[in-house]
């Protein structure tokens, strides 16, 4: 009997200390960050605004192997390969629909020439739902982006124009096929 | 057999304005301490600390589609909503804000606010109705038995203060308490009448009618556009009238404690009011920033099992006392 | 059957079988390269390696290969044990490899990544340098890129060993082993192709595909038929953003195996052509400016019209569209639309296969015949499968030697050891050589005629109830006995024909040879090439009556006639040209349903633009009588529509259940599809992969709200990826896929057997179910000897006679202009230099080329090639040196490979 009425004033007063913390709140500082008055800092590797980027050759890094498109949970990139005369292939077109993209960052991380690169930019609102559509001509920018040295062809044992066969990184010269000699 | 005294058109038109204007101005006021409350900064865009949110609401509100939807019962569905903020308005008749300032004294003034607050049921449980929603039925059903429950030891715990002051008029009241305010002889009726005041205005923790958890939003699931907005209106001018009732039956009213009174008594008494009303409205926020829900049982048993006797207690030694002080 | 156990797993398998193919039909992962169902095993990647164990009380045990082992009843083996060793050996496989794979076509359906990901070899040690080869032009179809290749022989064992190609082989050694061919050039093989699907990385990669790249995985498919030729094989055609991309071979036991010929993995680039009817067109009169119909108007216009038309059918059209029009302009208005001789022949064949003692002959039955007679059928080029098979027929000898060792058939290397050259018989009668007389036995250079006595002949030796041949030179004689004792003595003799001949006698004597064999139960093989894919369902759906183009055009002359409406035909393709001139120009209305542009088109005053194959769902009827369903693949723009849609406005099953019902034999027609209320799960088959990509991004250029979902109105598949894959249930079998197998190898994983039947999927129907035991014969009909100095006979190409597929670009680059082939001693009595032309008789002009085996006074001209119509031309012709002479542009002597041409003449 006694334990259940203190049971029950327990109950009671919690709810006064209660009122009471959520009170005293009244006197702490506010965790708002007045954005946009004032900018949040994002790191480098932040996942925002999605960017195609340049290998330090000034070409373009992203060969349209697929890889992204595939790896993207709601399905928001399409692309079309094609190729140069000489065999390098890049995209025909390259789609990300930023009105689907999660910002998940799985494209960036199966991207294997660092072409893909999401950006500290989160700014992405738009008026019009077809404006967040983007194409190739308004991803693709001049610089490497965050990976500075990497060139896949240089390291790719295709042939393309300005690298034969046996002149990427670590190849022996082309073997002669008409040599009998191990 | 009953009597009463108007107060000046003057009278009338600035109370109206002010309560109408403080109602809005509530709106902003409860956000942004809920915003402190929280650790946030609550709504300050719009105008110099944001005070202007409440017009930007209404805008928003009024420029909104007057929906009705086609499965709804057309007139109750449009009347509901008008009936909380008339009631509401017409409550504020009673009250004496200053020695002279107040619409209307009524020798039946609590009985006419207790009639009101019981009238007000009827919004929440035709909107719920008409909307011929299931969310908005149980919403309804939830409003009308929560109503007839607390409804009755709102009453019941006023009882005290009538017996000590001998008298249904609120003005009659708060003279009564020139020299003493009743919530000390009072407590218990006043911790129960501030629970039963709470639950009556739908307020955080007993807004169970709109329950948003569980339904949606109760009773006004499919109100939009201004309709919705006098619910909401009505709303906060029934937690205004609350907050001025309680310092009325308790708090001695107009009268200054430790006769901190200046100037004028009418300007006193205004401030004063306007003061111990405006604790109450912090009350009332801190109430929602820091108190759980309860389920709809507990709140049943609640009302029923511990505050009913608890009233019922209440009036049994306030009426013991005064009969035995007047023997 | 023995009973083995592998890592504790009892399991029965087959002691006849390596263990590897037998491990694998019971569900288990063991990596392997070099072993192919179809090719047997030579144990060089060491990448199926397994521990055996001598007994119970082994704890040791030795390495073998899995390929290489037989299971012995109670043996005890282990996979996961070896399970380091096969990492060690794939890590030294992989050392050379390049680091391709974003910018490899094999990516994603590569055996080889599928298999480095198995053995668990997932971070590259070696840090030296990487050995790299110069790459090869291989021609139009399959690119080259050797740096990719770990050396497993696979593409040899193929390209030489199985389809017999000799212009590719291994070269050099050790590190830097290099596969190609003896200098740059096109493949030569007509089965190139399957190079792509076989090498297990991205050596050998589709080329036209790679042009249109996409992965695998984002590639809508559906089971499809091959429309290039009477074999009638099973594809998987991809689509993506609209196009066609590529053709890969859809596994069924029974028909094209593992394998496809050139045309069909490549011919279908028409279907993404400019010169497709992408909208129909109408115009008052046929010299009035034609403006364009939308779909309800070319609709109405169409049904308006064939209230008082004749319809004409087509070989190349589905049974139901075919049968759709037959019931639009009713069943007396409706025609062949083949030449009545072409029809007569499509008839006797059907009265062959429905009445002689014989079998008709399956691809499966053809390749496990040990005696073969090919009656004047250019196969390779008419139907190239049933060329591919009859090279595998050849080995069977090898087979039976080895048997008779306690050889097992999978130890290809040792099996091809111990015949040498031997072969079992393979005869060929033909007017010049053939792409096959390298594994003849006997080749004999006869025209149709004669090939036609030749054969009355052998029946008649083999059975002397057949009717008996006269005055045949002591040579023919010992030839005929030589043929009709190999193929009396054959356990599973089989008789190749066809109508690529145009000879109806040929086909009786074939016919002839068949119903010879017959012994009581024994009953001969019988295989009838015709020229189109649902050839012997038009004739089938003509139900007995010989209403054919002929009797069409004499009809219209007689003005009994007015309008016409024409399926899928090029009318100039069936009938010399002026025929057809005057029959179009007669008709007051000419409607032509097409998919491209035709000559037909042109003259017509209401075009309506078909789909293709792979925008259309139906039923063909293969060489063989088989009834087989092929779905579309996708869903075409909404002005194009399948034939059948514009003709009837039932549902396509509805359709074939009538079809079905009334037409003679076709009742098997009604059951190839598991029916249109089909579902897994509560959900349609979905053509698209679990893993297809950019769904939400593929259209958001032109809206960025996206469409609801293509819906298919023939039920059973969806234009969607939801669904329930084929891991799950095959009934419909799309695209080969399971787990930790990307690659096409996957498809052991659905069969019964590896290398046999699949579990669920069908394998189409024969129609024709023939129990007939008694002989009838036909008699030898004596043929007027033609006109004109010079006999002509057809010559097939595979590239470039048949209409659809030489609209490729692929197939245009193997391809060449008309020509005429004739005998040197002609050519230089013609007086014809190198860079002459010659003049056909009213024919105009084309190049020659001179092919030794040709008889002298006969001349070959090919069919369907552009430049001369065959069918302008008389049995025989006169011909003479052109004069002012320019060779077409279109002419490429060196795409014509025949073993008889010197190399040198008549070249541009």
């Amino acid at each position: 009997m006694l334990k259940g009425l203190l049971h029950q004033l327990n109950i009671y007063w919690s709810q006064i200390v209660s009122l009471y913390l959520v009170f005293m709140h009244l006197f702490h500082k506010a965790d708002t960050v007045e954005y946009p008055d004032v900018k949040p800092f994002t790191f480098p590797r932040w996942r925002g605004r999605i960017i195609l980027t340049r290998d330090p050759d000034g070409e373009e890094r992203c060969v349209a192997c697929n890889l992204c498109a595939v790896a993207c949970p709601v399905d928001c990139i399409a692309l079309q390969k094609t190729e140069d005369e000489e065999g390098r292939w890049y995209p025909e077109f390259f789609r990300i629909n930023f009105s689907r993209c999660i910002m998940c960052g799985f494209c960036e991380e199966a991207c294997p020439t660092h072409a893909i690169q999401l950006t500290p930019d989160f700014e992405m609102a738009e008026y019009v739902r077809q404006d967040m559509v983007w194409e190739k001509e308004h991803m693709l920018i001049d610089g490497t982006g965050k990976y500075h040295d990497y060139n896949f062809y240089k390291v790719a044992g295709k042939a393309i124009g300005g690298k034969g066969k046996g002149e990427a990184l670590d190849e022996l010269p082309p073997t002669d096929r008409r040599s009998l000699m191990p | 057999m009953f009597s009463f005294q108007v107060g000046s058109l003057l009278n009338i038109a600035l109370i109206l304005g002010t309560v109408l204007g403080a109602a809005a101005l509530l709106i902003w006021v409860e956000r942004r301490l809920l915003g402190f409350f929280n650790d946030r900064l609550g709504p300050n865009r719009v105008g110099p600390f944001g005070i202007l949110q409440s017009v930007a609401d209404v805008i928003k509100l009024i420029t909104k589609e007057d929906w009705i939807p086609p499965f709804a019962d057309k007139l109750p569905f449009v009347v509901a909503p008008i009936i909380l903020p008339i009631v509401m308005l017409l409550s504020f008749a009673m009250i004496p804000f200053a020695p002279g300032v107040g619409i209307i004294d009524m020798n039946i003034g609590l009985l006419f606010v207790m009639a009101m607050a019981g009238l007000a049921a009827y919004s929440a449980m035709l909107g719920g109705l008409a909307s011929n929603n299931k969310f908005a039925l149980l919403g309804g059903l939830r409003a009308a038995g929560q109503m007839i429950s607390y409804e009755v030891f709102l009453g019941i715990s006023l009882l005290g203060v009538v017996i000590l002051s001998d008298s249904f008029s609120l003005r009659g009241i708060v003279e009564a308490q020139s020299d003493g305010w009743y919530v000390f002889p009072q407590f218990i009726g006043f911790m129960v009448f501030m629970v039963a005041a709470l639950a009556e205005s739908h307020r955080w923790p007993f807004d169970l009618p709109e329950g948003e958890a569980e339904i949606i939003s109760g009773f006004n699931t499919e109100y939009s556009g201004m309709k919705f907005g006098l619910f909401f209106v009505g709303e906060y001018i029934g937690m205004l009238f609350m907050a001025c009732l309680i310092p009325v039956l308790f708090f001695g009213g107009w009268h200054a404690p430790f006769g901190l009174e200046f100037g004028n008594e009418i300007i006193s008494g205004l401030f004063w009011m306007a003061a111990k009303t405006s604790v109450f409205i912090g009350f009332f926020v801190l109430v929602r920033a820091a108190l759980a829900r309860p389920r709809y049982d507990q709140l049943m048993s609640y009302g029923w099992l511990v505050m009913l006797p608890l009233s019922l207690l209440n009036l049994l030694i306030t009426g013991a006392i005064v009969l035995m002080q007047g023997s | 059957m023995v009973k083995i156990t592998v890592d504790g797993k009892v399991l029965e398998v087959d002691e006849n079988n390596n263990l590897l193919e037998e491990v694998l039909s019971q569900g288990e992962d063991l990596p392997y390269f070099c072993w192919h169902p179809s090719m047997g095993s030579v144990g060089s990647c060491r990448q199926c390696a397994v521990i055996e164990y001598a007994n119970d009380e082994d704890e040791r045990g030795r390495l073998n290969m899995a390929c290489m082992t037989s299971p012995r009843e109670g043996g005890r083996y282990s996979i996961e044990k070896a399970g380091q060793f096969r990492a060690q050996a794939i890590e030294s496989i992989m050392i050379n490899h390049p680091h391709d794979c974003p910018v490899c076509e094999e990516g994603g359906e590569c055996h080889l990544q599928d298999m480095t990901v198995m053995s668990g070899h997932t971070y590259r040690r070696y840090e030296g340098k990487k050995k790299t080869h110069t790459n090869q032009y291989l021609g139009p179809f399959i690119n080259h890129e050797m740096n990719r290749c770990i050396t497993c022989y696979r593409c040899v064992r193929y390209y030489n060993d199985y389809a017999g190609g000799t212009d590719f082989g291994p070269q050099a050694s050790h590190d830097n082993t290099y596969f190609g061919r003896w200098q740059e050039g096109p493949l030569e093989s007509e089965f190139s192709g399957n190079l792509a699907e076989v090498c297990p990385t991205g050596v050998f990669t589709d080329k036209p595909f790679g042009k249109q790249y996409v992965r695998k995985w984002d590639l809508q498919t559906a089971p499809s038929i091959c429309t290039g030729c009477s074999v009638g094989c099973n594809t998987n055609p991809g689509e993506r953003y609209g196009t066609l991309r590529r053709v890969v071979n859809r596994f069924n036991d029974e028909v094209n195996g593992y394998f496809l010929c050139d045309r069909g993995r490549f011919g279908t680039g028409y279907v993404n052509s400019d010169e497709r009817i992408t909208v129909s067109m109408t115009r008052a009169s046929s010299d009035a400016d034609p403006h364009l119909a939308s779909p309800d108007e070319a609709m109405s216009q169409l049904h308006v019209m064939a209230v008082d038309a004749i319809g004409i059918g087509s070989p190349r059209a589905s049974m139901e569209a075919n049968f759709a029009l037959r019931d639009l302009v009713g069943k007396d208005n409706f025609y062949a639309g083949v030449s009545a001789n072409d029809l007569a022949m499509g008839q006797q064949i059907l009265d062959i296969y429905r009445n002689r003692p014989v079998n008709v002959a399956s691809i499966k039955v053809i390749e496990g015949s040990d005696a073969v007679i090919v009656l004047g059928e250019d196969v390779t080029n008419t139907a190239a499968r049933i060329a591919l098979a009859l090279r595998q027929s050849v080995k069977n000898l090898g087979k039976k030697m080895a048997r008779d060792m306690k050889l097992p058939d999978w130890h290809d290397a040792a099996v091809r050891q111990l015949t040498m050259d031997r072969k079992s018989p393979l005869f060929i009668l033909s007017p010049h050589a053939t792409r096959l007389d390298d594994v003849a036995a006997n080749v004999h250079i006869s025209s149709a005629e004669e090939s036609a006595r030749i054969g009355f002949a052998i029946a008649n030796a083999i059975d002397s109830s057949a009717p008996a041949v006269k005055g045949l030179s002591k040579e023919e004689k010992s030839l005929v006995d030589t043929m009709a004792d190999a193929l009396k003595n054959a356990q599973q003799p089989l008789v190749v024909c066809g109508t690529g001949s145009f000879s109806p006698a040929l086909i009786d004597a074939a016919a002839n040879i068949a119903t010879a064999l017959q012994d009581g139960d024994k009953k001969a093989n019988l295989a009838m090439v015709v020229p189109e894919a649902n050839s012997l369902g038009l004739a089938l759906l003509m139900n007995g009556s010989d209403q054919s183009l002929d009797q069409a055009m004499s009809l219209v002359a007689d003005g009994d006639a007015k309008s016409a409406v024409v399926l899928e035909n090029d009318l100039y393709r069936r009938a010399p040209a002026d025929a057809v001139d005057s029959f179009v120009n007669a008709l007051d209305n000419l409607a032509v349903l097409d998919s491209t542009q035709t000559r037909t088109g042109e003259a017509a005053n209401l075009v309506i633009a078909a789909g293709t194959f792979a925008e259309s769902s139906g039923t063909f009827i293969n060489y063989e009588a088989r009834a087989q369903h092929f779905y579309s693949v996708f869903k075409p723009k909404d002005s194009i529509r399948a034939s059948v849609k514009w003709l009837s406005d039932q549902k396509l099953s509805e359709i074939t259940a009538a079809c079905a019902s009334s037409i003679t034999d076709c009742g098997g027609m009604a059951n190839l599809t598991p029916g249109e209320d089909f579902n897994v799960a509560g959900m349609k088959v979905p053509r698209q992969q679990h893993r297809y990509s950019g769904r939400t991004a593929m259209r958001a250029d032109i809206n960025v709200h996206e469409p609801k979902q293509e819906q298919d109105e023939d039920g059973i598949l969806s234009y969607s990826m939801e669904g329930v894959p084929a891991t799950r249930d095959a009934t419909v079998f799309n695209t080969a896929w399971s787990g930790g197998w990307n690659s096409n190898q996957s498809v052991f994983k659905f069969q019964s057997h590896t290398g046999g039947a699949l579990k669920q999927a069908s394998h189409g129907q024969c129609l024709i179910e023939n129990n007939s035991k008694t002989k009838t014969w036909n008699e030898i009909e004596k043929d007027n000897a033609p006109e004109g100095d010079f006999a002509v006979f057809p010559l097939y190409h595979l590239f470039g006679s048949e209409e659809l597929t030489a609209r490729t670009p692929a197939i245009q680059e193997k391809a060449t202009s008309a020509y005429i082939a004739l005998n040197g001693d002609d050519a230089q009595k013609l007086g014809l230099q190198a860079s002459d032309g010659v003049a056909l008789e009213h024919n105009g002009s084309v190049p020659f080329i001179i092919r030794s085996s040709i008889k002298p006074g006969t001349v070959g001209v090919p069919v369907g090639l552009e430049g001369v119509n065959f069918r302008n031309l008389p049995d025989g012709i006169a011909l003479e040196k052109a004069s002012s002479w320019t060779a077409p542009e279109k002419w490429h002597a060196a795409n014509i490979i025949a073993s008889d041409r010197a190399s040198s003449e008549g070249e541009a």
